[in-house]
């Protein structure tokens, strides 16, 4: 399967560390599929910790196959950015969306999901169904 | 009437009023935030007296169209997009007239504040901004001064409120005896209307 028809994931955390390691963890888990462009957007440009619009922007720019882009985030400003960034209209790639999902288990099923060459409805609806699966 | 170069005022007084007040802001947000609230904001707003001042746009609109941008890109906490959706929004519902009344003002502001609650999901009594920028907002029509006094007020009156949103609602009960940095902020935004009004820059 061609990497060009892949579903792009954004991870965006409040930490460069844990968006870093979230993708580096959905890549790994995803096994033997095609390979999944997934790019972390974590803490802000000064490496602080905190939500950049900016570096929001570029991953989901660099992610983009032309079949869509998911957005998973951690909480706070990383939610309301993306959403900010979404009702922009011309910030982030058509279609891009963002997914009400739990950031590392979403971000593994979505990575696993779009890894399997799936659409982004597929991808998104993998990763909201991850809140189902209970611990305990 | 109210021109661009009035809504640049009143964006270059709110830089000049979030500078001064940044240790206070930052000292409310100590308690039950991440203690970055007039950091953050005075980064942005810095960067959009330095746009507006090097670049000024034409009409009202394109002026806060551009500040809530500029807003949503540079402060990098949760007050970026919701400052930036309340001016965007705001600037978009002026459209592109060289001069609004503040009749005008008013209804795009009330967009504005419409954008946020549904951005952030807050209503009033949540300990919020929105409990400075409603009743503000319900005041805009008999003066600039009324809207200041009613965000003034609305920021003292969340200090007894328990936080609904935000990081500051995990701390529950704790968050209760501390007002609130997003509103008290947001009662500096409006009381620079009264200055800018008065030719302050």
């Amino acid at each position: 399967m061609s990497d060009e028809n892949l579903v792009g994931i954004v991870l965006v955390s409040h930490s460069a560390a844990v968006a870093a390691s979230v993708a580096e963890l959905a890549q790994g888990l995803a096994g033997a599929g095609a390979a999944v462009p997934v790019a972390p957007a974590g803490g802000t440009e000064g490496g602080g910790l905190g939500t950049s619009a900016e570096l929001i922007a570029a991953a989901a720019a660099s992610v983009d196959r032309g079949a869509g882009v998911a957005v998973l985030t951690d909480l706070g400003s990383a939610v309301l950015t993306v959403k900010a960034l979404l009702a922009e209209g011309d910030e982030l790639p058509e279609p891009t969306r963002l997914v009400d999902a739990p950031f590392v288990e979403g971000a593994v099923a979505a990575v696993v999901t779009a890894s399997t060459g799936a659409d982004l409805a597929a991808v998104e609806a993998a990763a909201v169904e991850a809140y189902t699966y209970r611990k305990v | 009437m109210l021109d661009a170069d009035f809504f640049r005022r009143w964006m270059t007084v709110t830089a000049a009023s979030v500078d001064r007040e940044a240790e206070r802001l930052t000292a409310l947000d100590s308690p039950i935030g991440d203690a970055d609230h007039g950091s953050n904001l005075q980064r942005g707003f810095r960067a959009v007296r330095d746009a507006l001042d090097k670049e000024p746009p034409a009409t009202p609109g394109a002026v806060l169209v551009q500040a809530g941008r500029l807003l949503i890109s540079t402060v990098g906490g949760a007050s970026g997009p919701l400052y930036g959706t309340l001016l965007r929004r705001t600037g978009k519902a002026l459209g592109d007239a060289a001069e609004v009344d503040e009749g005008q003002l008013a209804q795009a502001l009330r967009a504005g504040v419409d954008a946020v609650r549904q951005l952030g999901g807050a209503a009033p009594g949540d300990k919020t901004m929105i409990d400075a920028l409603v009743p503000a907002v319900d005041a805009l029509g008999d003066s600039f001064a009324a809207a200041r006094d009613a965000a003034s007020e609305g920021a003292v009156a969340t200090t007894p409120l328990r936080a609904r949103k935000g990081r500051a609602s995990y701390l529950g009960e704790r968050s209760i005896g501390h007002q609130d940095p997003g509103a008290t902020s947001a009662a500096l935004l409006i009381a620079a209307l009264v200055d800018a009004e008065a030719g302050g820059e």
